[in-house]
């Protein structure tokens, strides 16, 4: 781990759930620019999954990406989240975060959470303790053996819970939740972290529509302190929280621009928009 | 301190390890040294001995339901671990016998056997007990760490994982037939007569080896429990469950599973070293990979993920080992295969996770047992993200 993002390690731990710190120490975003990619390629057994991909995130920012099944998405988030290694290109988080050079864990603690497209939260676990093991703390063997949850954990931990809903069932086995219930608790899981790019893939797939309304609400809420990079193939939610959309096809951006603009464009109705 | 305490027994579980340190300390001492053959009280030094030795096991059994109960890594290969603290200690053991050898010298009569001059360089300082302890730890923990950290840095899982420690195992096996190794080859060693000054085949001696071995289970336990109620305990059960997640969480899993993998070979290891004095030999065939299987089936006999379901499945095992090969040996094979079978399909978590199904008993980590798939995978838990990095 080099010291760049060591000095994370440190960040100040703040207890308001309004989670109004975009810049913890260490992120240097003075350009604006939170997530940026240029030129990044990847490829499978010689399937381009990614074909020169650039895409510039920026700070407070929340964008939408959609794009038909194998357009990259997915592959996308891999290669910022550190699981997958693009095979050429540059992709920095701020202005001096190399993220090919880290791994997940590294990239997860200088600030960028992920939410996978199936919930994926610790099915056996309490939903208190799902909260627990993903808050931002020292997250080192040594800490972890000896620590004890102080009153601070604790009203993190409770603030959270009642943003997501999820106070009464706070001592259920996480896996008895329902999927969209899941889903909530995984997004708080995320927030607990204190991320400053939070990456969501499909969040409202599986929720009710009041979920889903709510949903849009929340993510509303956190942008402009956080950012937010939101894959969703359901349109009418990104119609409710889209400022800005980029659609992917084929791995590289194909059209950029507010959802209006986006939706009329003869290539995207083409490929994606218009079948 | 008290917080401790609560945080890993409840009263009626501090009254059994009570009940257990009277019982091993007191009564069968008692039994077997004071209470004369024959009356109804009296204990045999082979029971003594054989309960040692199932303690033993049983440590070792307590060491791998922390790597695959919890953590989700099965190791086919713990034999190794457990041979090789074995094999320190058995070396303090030969240096011990001194003169009173067949040769009458102070090489190990296998080195005079083999025409050696002089003891390799293994051997030094093994005369001295405090060396032959640090070694007991040191060998399987050193070698576990080296292991481990490769494994776990290249993301070597599940059965592959499996199998390179089965192959490790064998490999060690053969490695230490070869006489040129230095550790009398397939013979190994045998013969001890003295123990720190006691001779070793007197029955105070067995007696307190067999006391020392069940304090140092209940030690294990502690250890262990120690451990899995931790938050570091939650983080293990995380990773067995959803390794990506607790990676996007921010924790590096490999450091998390080389730090339990390593305690859990030294664990073996200490096991290992209170065996051989007590059953008095120590061979390659120790290392065999279907030792190390057997480990694994008393875990999962006794059920995983519980701690001192592992304890129930050594011992249960291990005391029906001891009645069939008495009365009809060549069964035995037979029904530790049935065995198996039968807690794979009917008991998929053990002895313990069916009584706490039955009478919805809530104690200890039980939900931490429950459905947790054959080799630690959850059937119903797919790993995210792995395969649909082309969608």
């Amino acid at each position: 781990m080099s010291t760049a993002m060591q000095s994370y390690e440190g960040g100040s731990v703040s207890v308001d759930v309004n989670f109004s710190h975009i810049a913890l120490p260490g992120l240097d975003a003075s350009h604006g620019a939170v997530l940026y990619l240029d030129d990044i390629t990847v490829s499978f057994d010689g399937f381009r999954a990614l074909n020169k991909l650039s895409l510039m995130i920026e700070t407070g920012e929340l964008r939408c990406v959609i794009g038909p099944n194998g357009a990259g998405k997915t592959t996308m988030m891999d290669v910022i989240t550190g699981r997958t290694r693009p095979d050429a290109g540059s992709a920095f988080f701020g202005q001096t975060i190399d993220l090919r050079r880290f791994n997940e864990a590294d990239i997860a603690k200088a600030g960028i959470g992920r939410k996978f497209q199936k919930p994926t939260i610790f099915e056996h676990h309490t939903v208190f303790e799902n909260l627990e093991l993903a808050m931002k703390s020292d997250k080192r063997v040594r800490r972890t053996l000896l620590t004890r949850m102080n009153g601070d954990e604790h009203s993190r931990i409770d603030e959270t819970l009642t943003l997501i809903r999820l106070s009464d069932s706070r001592q259920r086995i996480a896996g008895l939740l329902s999927h969209g219930q899941k889903q909530w608790l995984e997004i708080g899981m995320l927030l607990i972290q204190e991320p400053k790019l939070l990456l969501l893939d499909e969040p409202v797939a599986g929720m009710t529509d009041e979920e889903t309304e709510r949903t849009a609400e929340l993510f509303l809420s956190l942008a402009g302190k956080h950012s937010l990079v939101v894959v969703e193939h359901d349109m009418a939610f990104v119609a409710s929280i889209a400022r800005k959309v980029t659609v992917l096809h084929e791995g590289s951006v194909l059209a950029e621009g507010p959802l209006a603009t986006v939706q009329n464009d003869e290539r995207v109705i083409e490929v994606y928009l218009g079948r | 301190m008290r917080a401790l305490l609560t945080r890993l027994y409840g009263t009626r579980g501090w009254t059994a390890i009570g009940v257990c340190i009277v019982l091993l300390c007191v009564a069968m001492p008692l039994a077997n040294l004071v209470a004369t053959p024959g009356s109804a009280f009296h204990v045999s030094d082979y029971f003594v001995t054989l309960a040692g030795k199932i303690m033993c096991y049983a440590m070792v059994a307590v060491a791998l339901d922390l790597v695959w109960g919890y953590a989700g890594i099965l190791s086919l290969g713990h034999g190794l671990f457990f041979a090789l603290g074995g094999y320190a200690m058995g070396m303090y053991l030969m240096r011990s016998i001194g003169t009173d050898g067949h040769y009458q010298t102070e090489l190990p009569d296998f080195m005079v056997f083999l025409d050696w001059k002089q003891l390799p360089w293994q051997w030094w300082n093994t005369d001295q007990f405090w060396w032959a302890m640090i070694l007991v730890v040191a060998v399987p923990g050193l070698l576990a760490y080296a292991f481990g950290y490769f494994a776990f840095r290249s993301r070597i899982k599940g059965v592959y994982f499996s199998i390179i420690t089965q192959a490790l195992t064998y490999a060690a096996m053969l490695l230490f037939f070869r006489n040129e190794t230095g550790f009398g080859g397939n013979n190994g060693f045998t013969d001890f007569k003295r123990i720190v000054g006691f001779a070793i085949a007197r029955p105070e001696t067995r007696m307190s080896l067999s006391i020392l071995t069940g304090l140092a289970l209940i030690a294990t336990l502690l250890i262990a429990r120690t451990i899995v109620t931790s938050r570091f305990g939650r983080v293990l059960t995380a990773i067995r469950d959803a390794e990506s997640r607790v990676m996007f969480c921010g924790y590096d899993t490999s450091r998390y599973k080389l730090f339990v993998w390593t305690l859990s070979a030294t664990l073996c290891g200490i096991a290992g070293a209170l065996y051989v004095p007590q059953v008095g030999i120590i061979n390659p065939s120790e290392m065999s990979p279907a030792n190390s299987i057997e480990i694994a089936i008393w875990v999962a006999v006794g059920g995983r993920g519980t701690l001192i379901g592992a304890v129930l499945g050594a011992g249960l095992v291990n005391g029906a080992k001891s009645v069939f090969t008495v009365l009809m040996p060549e069964y035995w094979l037979y029904v530790l295969g049935l065995l198996f079978i039968v807690v794979t399909l009917y008991l998929p978590n053990g002895i313990v996770g069916w009584i706490t199904e039955k009478i919805g008993w809530r104690g200890g980590d039980s939900r931490m047992a429950s459905k947790v798939g054959i080799a630690g995978v959850r059937p119903q838990q797919t790993p995210p993200v792995a395969g649909e990095t082309a969608r």
